[in-house]
């Protein structure tokens, strides 16, 4: 089960209260928490990641086990500790202002 | 009794204002989609419960929020605005070529007779339609790929197609217009597009007088009588009578001529408001006093309307979108400023009063005249 921490707005968004829950088959790497993401919340579709191509927008940002891994590659496996479900992975607003 | 509501986007979230027909006592609901920028808030015209709102914010990106109940409650739809093919490039601000990007969606314009079909004005500049609802989007690529395109440039607020127009009276025929390429005409319901900007002059672009490059901040139109268009320009008050294949000026005897929203009394085709701005340097009123002006002669002679808006102090700006008008009897108009009022006459402007003071900045305004 791994973990996935939204930004306030996003959970508004998708109508989730805390942290979300997800299983994800096959090897646990960002892109494949984003498509499990998204594919049980279609309507962040597009706010995390474009559409097309999958590129992260530019003031979202991703944390784990207090390493950022915003420009990780997507395919690149995420910690254990991830995968497991010790640590959740969070998607986070940069601090832009606001 | 037949009533009002107003739909205001502002900074932070949307809001709804409704009234009875008196408007003079107004219930306000909201924010809706709270800390997310609403650039616009529109419904249609052919189910007035039908809604749609532009909900942005530059981190998460673009959504689009449907009500079917007149804004008790929403849902998201589609939010995927992919334009048509490689879009290529435009001007940049420094003039060079600059890749064609989705930014935001800045106006929704519904169908006049569908409320299942709506169109989206983006930044950067292209033509969106949805017939189902805002599930999913099209581009109309024919204006983005007008051979003028590569020379469009951004205005200040970014390279948006801001106003929507669509022709009650030649199914087809519809306007739009770009910030900062000018005001374009498509008679084939938007397969086709030409510009239609013979007569405007622009300061700050090689050649004044160009086919596109003008700084439109507003065009409006009465349905009654839908050849006459009236736009405010950057700077200039400007009409057409010919579907706007001229412009003439029609500034007249305004304190200034720049400023950002008109629109047309519902009644009376020939009544036009606007809201000047001292200039392109310093977006607040003259004077530090706030107020809209009125020509019954559609343009020309104008007359300052400032009973219950504030007179001194005053240093707000009236964005593009953000001035409104009712279709009851007395004709009633509304306006939204960046200081977070809305301002309401029940008269046709010959008196206002704040409906609410203290929102968001207000990005646009709306308003629906409900049986």
């Amino acid at each position: 089960m791994i973990r996935v921490v939204l930004p306030a707005h996003l959970r508004t968004l998708a109508r989730v209260d805390g942290e979300v829950q997800l299983d994800v088959a096959g090897q646990v790497t960002q892109c494949s928490v984003l498509d499990a993401l998204e594919g049980r919340y279609p309507v962040l579709a597009g706010t995390i990641r474009d559409h097309d191509g999958g590129r992260r927008r530019a003031f979202i940002r991703f944390f784990a086990c207090e390493q950022d891994l915003s420009h990780e590659p997507p395919d690149a496996p995420l910690p254990e500790a991830v995968a497991s479900g010790a640590e959740p992975y969070l998607i986070v607003g940069a601090m832009a202002g606001g | 009794m037949s009533g009002v509501r107003v739909l205001v986007g502002t900074r932070k979230g949307a809001f709804v204002l409704s009234s009875d027909g008196k408007r003079d006592r107004w219930e306000v609901s909201g924010p809706h989609f709270a800390g997310w920028e609403i650039y616009h808030v529109k419904g249609s015209p052919a189910n007035p419960d039908r809604l749609y709102a532009s909900q942005t914010s530059g981190w998460s990106g673009q959504v689009i929020q449907r009500s079917d109940d007149g804004g008790k409650t929403w849902g998201p739809v589609g939010n995927k605005f992919a334009y048509d093919g490689t879009p290529g490039t435009h001007q940049w601000y420094d003039g060079t070529p600059h890749p064609w990007e989705f930014e935001r969606v800045w106006h929704l314009e519904p169908s006049l007779d569908d409320p299942d079909t709506v169109y989206a004005g983006v930044e950067d500049a292209g033509l969106f339609r949805s017939a189902d609802g805002g599930q999913t989007w099209q581009e109309l690529p024919g204006l983005r790929e007008h051979k003028s395109g590569p020379s469009w440039q951004p205005g200040a607020g970014g390279m948006c197609l801001h106003t929507i127009i669509l022709d009650p009276a030649r199914p087809g025929r519809m306007f739009a217009a770009i910030s900062a390429a000018g005001a374009f005409r498509s008679d084939d319901a938007g397969e086709t597009w030409r510009p239609v900007n013979h007569g405007l002059q622009s300061q700050g672009i090689p050649d004044p007088d160009a086919e596109v490059g003008h700084c439109v901040h507003r065009i409006a139109m009465h349905p009654s009588r839908p050849d006459v268009l009236y736009m405010q320009k950057h700077w200039d008050v400007m009409r057409s009578d010919d579907a706007g294949e001229s412009w003439h000026e029609v500034s007249g005897n305004l304190p200034t001529d720049f400023g950002f929203p008109i629109d047309v009394h519902a009644h009376q085709p020939d009544t036009i408001y606007v809201v000047p701005i001292k200039s392109d340097a310093e977006h607040y009123p003259p004077d530090g006093k706030l107020r809209v002006y009125r020509s019954r002669a559609g343009g020309d002679e104008w007359e300052a309307l400032t009973s219950g808006l504030p007179q001194e102090h005053c240093y707000v700006n009236v964005l593009r979108d953000a001035m409104a008008v009712d279709s009851l009897d007395d004709c009633g108009v509304y306006f939204g400023t960046t200081g977070g009022q809305v301002y309401a006459s029940a008269d046709a402007g010959d008196h206002w009063a704040p409906i609410v003071r203290d929102l968001p900045a207000v990005l646009s305004v709306e308003a629906q005249t409900l049986p």
